[in-house]
Order: C-alpha cells, then sequence, then structure tokens
C-alpha cells in the first residue's frame, strides 16, 4: 500500500515537472505553427479557398444543405465566368451538426485546409463561437444566416441576412403603421436564439407603438408538435392577429391547428416562414392572407432570381429558400469586395481580412435578396425586408 | 501464502496504475512535442480540451455506473449545473478579477461545488432506489436541469441583480443593464479559460481522485454494495453514506468536466445536443464501451469516440453512419465472447509466454 502511495505521488511530481517544462514553451511554439500553416497555405495556393460551414446532419440540416447547394452553385458560376481576378476558387462545406463545438471543430478543419475566406457559419449560436476563432485569426468572415447580434460582433465578420432585432423591430413598426391588429399573440420557440430574438426585440418595440401583446407563449425544441394550448389561450385572449416569429415547419402545424379550434386571426411571420408553401401535406388554403417578411422570394421574375432559381431546381430539385439565396449573395458579394480591394490568392489570412474590410463599407450590392445593399461597420446590411402576402397559394409583394 | 497473495494483487494494482497515468503522461507528452515541431494541425489542437472534457466525464462517470453499479443517465445535468455555475460567475467578474489563472480555479471550485450540492439534492431521494428507478430519476433530472436553464433570465445593472422566469423584458433592467444569463440563448461572452494544460492536469486529479476512492477503504465498501447490498449490510456498512460518497464526487467530478467545456467556447447555451439525454447517453457509451469499471478503458474510449467522428470528415454524407458502424464493431470486438477468445489467443502476454515456455523446453 505505502509503496503504491509513494509511486503515485513520485509520479504525480514528475508530471508536474514535464507540465512545467512543457508548459512554458507552449504558448509561443503554437503561435509560430499556426503561422507557419498559413504561410504555407497561401504561398502554394493559386486558387481563392473559401471554407464553409453549416448542418449538412441533424434536425438542422435543411439550413445547412441549402446554403451548401447555393455557394457550390455560385461558385461554379464564378468560375465558369473565369473567376475572381483571374484566379479560381475552390469552396469546401464542413458539417457542424448545429452544434457549437463541432463548429469549431469543423473551422479547424478547413483552416487545416487551407481557407482564406470564411463564408458561414449558417446558424446563430455556432457562429457565435465560430467568430471568436476567425476574430483571433483575423479570417475575413461572412455569414449567409446567422441572425443573432453576437454572432458578428467583431470588426472581421460580416452578413446577409436581416438580423433578430431588425426584423422584430420591423415587423411590429409595419403592423402598427398599417393598424393590422390591436390585439396581438405571440407562439415563439423559447430555446431557438432566433425566434426568442425576434420576440424580444418585437415586445420592445410593441410596447413603444402602442400594441398590446395580450399572450406570449413559448414552446420549446422538445414540444414543438402540438401547440393546441398556445392557440387557445390566444383565441381566448380575443388577439386579432398571431405573431409567428419561428420556422416554417412549426408554423405549418400552427395554421393546421388553429384551423381546426375554428381561429381565424391574421397571422403573421418572419423569414423563417418562407418555404411554407412547400411543407408535404400542407393545405395551402390554409396559409391564404399570411403576412410574412423575407428578404428573397422564389417567384420574383427578374433574370437573376430566375435563372438561380432553375439553376438550384436541377440540382437540388426543389425550390431554393431564403437561406440558400442569402448564400448565393455571399459568394457574389465576396467577389465584387475582393475584385475591388484587388486581393490576390498568395496574400495570407490576415492581409486579406485587412484588405476586405474597408471595402465592405464602400460597396453596393444587387442581388437575389435585396437592391444597392450596404454594409456598416458593425457587419450589418443595409436591407429592406420585403413584406408579402400569399394569395392564391402565390406570394405577392405588398 | 495469505501475505504472498496479497502482496501480488497489490502490486497487480499499482502496476495497473501505473500503466493508466503512464497511458495518460505519454499521450500528453507525445502531443506536446507534436505542438512544439509544429505538426500538430489545428484540429487536433482545438480537439485537445473538448478530449479532457470528455476522458473526465467518462472516468466521473465510471465511479457511478462500474463502481457504484448504479445506471445513472443524468450525467449531463450535472456537467449542465457545473458549465452554468462556473460560466456565470466567470461573467460575473471578468472585469474585475483579469488574472484568468485564479478566475478559472474559482471557477472549477464552483462549479464542481455547485454540481456536488445537485448531487447531494437527487442522492437524498434517488439512492434509495434501485435498478431502473434510479435510472428513470436520472433521466428526469437531467431534462428538468437543461430545461429550467432555458427559461432562466439573469441580468445585471447597476441596482443590482435582476431575474425572470418568462422572459428578459420583464427583467424590467436600466439601460445600462448587462444580460448575463439569456435565457434560452444561454450565456454570451464566456472568456476562453480553458487550456489543454489546465485541462490535463484535471485529468490527471480526476484519476487520481476516482483510483485512489477505488483502491481504498471507502472504495471497498462501495464495492461491497455494489456486489451484495445485502451481505455489505450485514457487516455494518453505511450503505447510504457510502453510495452519496460516491455519487456526489461523481457529479462534481462532472461539474468539473463541464467548467471545462464552458470555458473552451465563448456561448454556451443548453440544447438537447450539449446537456441534454444525448449527451449522458454518449458518455455511458464510452464507459460501456470501455468497459464498465474499467478506468483506463473509459479514459481511451472517450479519446477514440470523441476524435472518430472529426477524423472521418473526409467520407462527408457517409460520416455519422460510418461512426455508427464503427461503434458497432468495436463492441462486438472488445465484449462479445468469440472475440475476446479470439484476442487472448493473440495477446501480447500470452506470445510472450509462449516464447519463454519453449525456450524453458529448449
Amino acid at each position: 500500500m505505502k509503496l503504491k502511495k509513494i509511486l503515485s505521488l513520485c509520479l504525480a511530481g514528475a508530471m508536474v515537472l514535464s507540465l512545467a517544462a512543457c508548459g512554458s514553451k507552449d504558448s509561443g511554439s503554437s503561435d509560430n505553427a499556426s503561422a507557419d500553416n498559413g504561410a504555407q497555405a497561401s504561398s502554394d495556393a493559386q486558387v481563392f479557398k473559401i471554407g464553409s460551414i453549416g448542418p449538412t446532419t441533424g434536425g438542422a440540416a435543411i439550413y445547412g444543405n441549402a446554403v451548401k447547394s447555393a455557394i457550390e452553385i455560385a461558385v461554379d458560376e464564378v468560375n465558369a465566368a473565369g473567376g475572381i481576378n483571374g484566379y479560381q476558387v475552390e469552396c469546401n462545406f464542413q458539417d457542424d451538426e448545429h452544434d457549437a463545438e463541432k463548429s469549431v471543430n469543423a473551422y479547424n478543419t478547413l483552416k487545416d485546409w487551407g481557407m482564406q475566406i470564411l463564408v458561414g457559419t449558417v446558424t446563430s449560436k455556432p457562429c457565435e463561437a465560430v467568430v471568436e476563432k476567425t476574430s483571433a485569426d483575423n479570417m475575413f468572415q461572412i455569414t449567409p444566416s446567422a441572425t443573432s447580434v453576437n454572432s458578428i460582433q467583431h470588426e472581421n465578420a460580416f452578413r446577409m441576412c436581416f438580423s433578430d432585432p431588425n426584423q422584430g423591430t420591423e415587423s411590429a413598426n409595419y403592423i402598427a403603421d398599417n393598424s393590422l391588429a390591436t390585439k396581438i399573440s405571440v407562439i415563439y420557440d423559447s430555446s431557438d436564439t432566433y425566434s426568442s430574438g425576434i420576440y424580444t426585440q418585437f415586445a420592445a418595440t410593441a410596447k413603444e407603438r402602442g400594441l398590446e401583446i395580450v399572450t406570449a407563449d413559448a414552446f420549446t425544441a422538445d414540444s414543438n408538435t402540438d401547440f393546441s394550448v398556445q392557440i387557445q389561450k390566444a383565441k381566448d385572449a380575443g388577439a386579432d392577429l398571431l405573431f409567428l416569429p419561428i420556422y416554417y415547419s412549426q408554423a405549418a402545424l400552427i395554421l393546421q391547428q388553429a384551423d381546426k379550434i375554428g381561429y381565424d386571426p391574421v397571422f403573421f411571420g418572419v423569414d423563417g416562414m418562407d418555404g411554407i408553401l412547400s411543407v408535404e401535406n400542407f393545405d395551402t388554403t390554409l396559409a391564404e392572407g399570411l403576412i410574412f417578411l423575407t428578404p428573397f422570394a422564389a417567384t420574383a421574375e427578374d433574370d437573376l432570381t430566375q435563372n438561380f432559381v432553375k439553376a438550384y431546381e436541377a440540382k437540388c430539385g426543389e425550390t431554393p429558400n431564403q437561406f440558400a439565396a442569402d448564400a448565393y449573395d455571399c459568394v457574389y458579394v465576396l467577389k465584387m469586395a475582393i475584385e475591388k480591394a484587388g486581393v490576390t490568392p498568395d496574400m495570407s489570412v490576415s492581409d486579406i481580412c485587412e484588405a476586405l474590410k474597408p471595402v465592405m463599407g464602400e460597396i453596393s450590392y444587387t442581388g437575389l435578396t435585396g437592391q444597392d445593399i450596404s454594409w456598416t461597420a458593425e457587419g450589418e446590411p443595409s436591407k429592406a425586408p420585403i413584406v408579402v402576402k400569399i394569395v392564391n397559394g402565390a406570394y405577392e409583394l405588398q | 501464502m495469505m501475505k504472498k497473495n496479497m502482496k501480488k494483487t497489490i502490486s497487480k494494482n499499482v502496476k495497473s496504475n501505473i500503466i493508466t497515468f503512464g497511458i495518460a503522461a505519454a499521450a500528453f507528452i507525445f502531443v506536446q512535442i507534436l505542438i512544439a515541431t509544429g505538426s500538430l494541425s489545428s484540429l487536433m489542437q482545438g480537439l485537445m480540451v473538448p478530449l479532457c472534457t470528455y476522458v473526465i466525464l467518462a472516468v466521473s462517470l465510471n465511479l457511478t455506473v462500474g463502481i457504484l453499479g448504479e445506471l445513472s443517465l443524468g450525467h449531463a445535468g450535472f456537467m449542465c449545473v457545473g458549465a452554468f455555475a462556473s460560466a456565470f460567475f466567470s461573467r460575473c467578474v471578468e472585469d474585475t478579477m483579469t488574472n484568468s489563472l485564479v478566475r478559472f480555479i474559482l471557477a472549477l471550485l464552483i462549479g464542481a461545488v455547485a454540481a456536488a450540492i445537485f448531487g447531494v439534492i437527487i442522492g437524498i431521494p434517488v439512492l434509495r432506489l434501485r435498478g431502473d428507478y434510479l435510472a428513470i430519476v436520472t433521466l428526469a433530472f437531467g431534462e428538468i436541469i437543461k430545461n429550467i436553464v432555458n427559461v432562466m433570465y439573469v441580468g445585471r445593472d447597476s441596482n443590482g441583480f435582476h431575474f425572470s422566469m418568462k422572459d428578459a423584458v420583464s427583467m424590467d433592467m436600466e439601460p445600462d443593464g448587462d444580460i448575463i444569463i439569456n435565457g434560452a440563448q444561454g450565456i454570451n461572452g464566456i472568456p476562453n479559460d480553458s487550456t489543454f494544460i489546465i485541462g490535463f492536469i484535471l485529468v490527471i486529479i480526476t484519476l487520481i481522485i476516482v483510483i485512489n476512492l477505488v483502491n481504498s477503504r471507502t472504495g471497498r465498501a462501495v464495492m461491497a454494495i455494489r456486489d451484495n447490498r445485502i451481505a455489505a449490510e450485514s457487516v455494518g456498512i453505511n450503505i447510504t453514506k457510502y453510495k452519496m460518497m460516491a455519487f456526489v464526487i461523481s457529479a462534481a467530478l462532472a461539474g468539473i468536466g463541464g467548467v471545462l467545456y464552458a470555458h473552451n467556447l465563448s456561448t454556451l447555451t443548453a440544447l438537447p445536443k450539449n446537456f441534454g439525454y444525448n449527451m449522458s447517453i454518449m458518455i455511458l457509451v464510452f464507459v460501456v464501451l470501455g468497459g464498465i469499471g474499467s478506468i483506463r478503458g473509459s479514459m481511451i474510449s472517450a479519446v477514440i469516440l470523441t476524435l472518430l467522428p472529426e477524423l472521418l470528415r473526409g467520407l462527408n454524407d457517409y460520416r455519422m453512419l460510418i461512426y455508427a458502424i464503427v461503434l458497432i464493431l468495436m463492441m462486438l470486438f472488445n465484449w462479445s465472447p468469440k472475440a475476446k477468445e479470439l484476442r487472448s489467443r493473440f495477446s501480447l502476454k500470452n506470445l510472450f509466454a509462449k516464447n519463454k515456455s519453449a525456450k524453458e523446453a529448449e
């Protein structure tokens, strides 16, 4: 027994010593190592290496897959048209399972691959973790669809979509300006950053604008199939507008269940509602009169949209949603910024970022999701959401 | 004769412990050398802290499952408590306490104590149950913790702390207020204090605690309860006390794992994925695959199973499919009787023994 104790003490001592020895050197050398890696990656590369991260497995996979396909379409188009500044573009998409920890792993994988610019991540929470890493590495980042405020809290990060507060404010203002309702009920997903972020800001703006929120009920990812309690409460409170800052899959269920109990208020959604008409086994007549904000309508008739929708349908066999549109725009925004800044692939990651940052404040981009979009230094795009209403099974601009 | 046998078993124990610590130390030194020479990819460097976290979690769960012999399905719940308690602390003192090491050590203590308190609260009623019932209650506990954290809003402004279970708006904070725990959106801006060195030290501390406990008087009492409760009771072992002790230590260690997890990423949310049932099961898979009751096995399987999905990234869409298949194959290889027989026939030990006997025959 004694022998064992002495031995374990010795071992512990030896380990602490080896720790100390290794520890003092560690921080410096690892920095060097990563710098070396960066230099190597950029010196042998004569292509732009664009990485992207998003969920392609798990519950949020539809968003990740949409972004992945759209980026591939955009990159193929850019390459076919001669690349950016004469250099071809290579893209690599890594799965993060909608998990912050896995997202950082995916980021590190892409770094090993030699990524120079990050288009991502797709979802908000993982993006908040990854933005810390890109900021530390000073890598340029533009996210197609991470909406939370903290997703782009560092100055190297920009976004293509609306932010959560932006949508909350816009929704409340639109409802107040058009006096759509006096009594409002909200059903939101409290386990989702996107949904609760919009709700928080909506509640604040509604208060300012004198809108009365009579009920606000939450559900979570664990209980997102039965909404009868929340709907009944809204009905009993006499709400004439139901605000749904949630994704379309749950919204479709809410519309069905509200119809069952004969409750028919004005339904108002945000950009997550885009795609509701393509839900399987959903009676689209229930969505008649649904109003929502969106940056992108696949039915728009301009050439750009039509070409994209055609390419996307050929590739994936389905109509693109706003995630795909934002991701497609991201690639073209990058192209525009890179051309304007005169960046070449042999520059280091940090130099590319430094060159692109000031340019983002100067460019004005017109694409699928908006006209003349410009960016603030905080990385927010200046986009006005389009308000659409579903009439006769199709989107109608308001 | 008796004495000789005793000595033999003790030295066997010591040998086994040396191997366990040796593996950990060798792995650590190997990684340090790789980092120093710059040949370790960023992916692996980023994975080091999570690896330490999962090793701690697996070893601590093994204490409950393997040594105490109770099935716990709520280990992630304790991890969640430790993570949120410590992250809350770190966020609060981030501005006033600039020394990250001191802050992190305090955070570790807070996380461990918070998880231990919950271990006591859960343990008092639950350890009276046996078998499936404990599994069910711990499963429920894990889910409850996750859901409570998801509706908790805590903010701080010039008037002090505000608390709400409804939403952030109803806290009525001053405009300068800082929301620390924002319901389902969790905690943001946690300082990145976890490092590989600290993680490794924590792994070693966990190993020392668990291995010493197992080989002590207390550990033998705990194992006696596991093997035959009635017999243990009849020789005067205080069942509740020893069960509690093992369970609470296991919970506190899980809390430490949670602290390490929370301070590795700057953002922390309680999702089903990271603190729910899935995580509890994943930790249980580490333990079962590594061998119930085998500390070294838990350590190795936690490392392998955490690395595997990352190393399979090259397979793209088939990644998760292959991961599942590998899991099944590993389980078969490790535990099916045929595979065991096969392994014992071709094991190194036997090979040496054969050589020896062959030489002796000559």
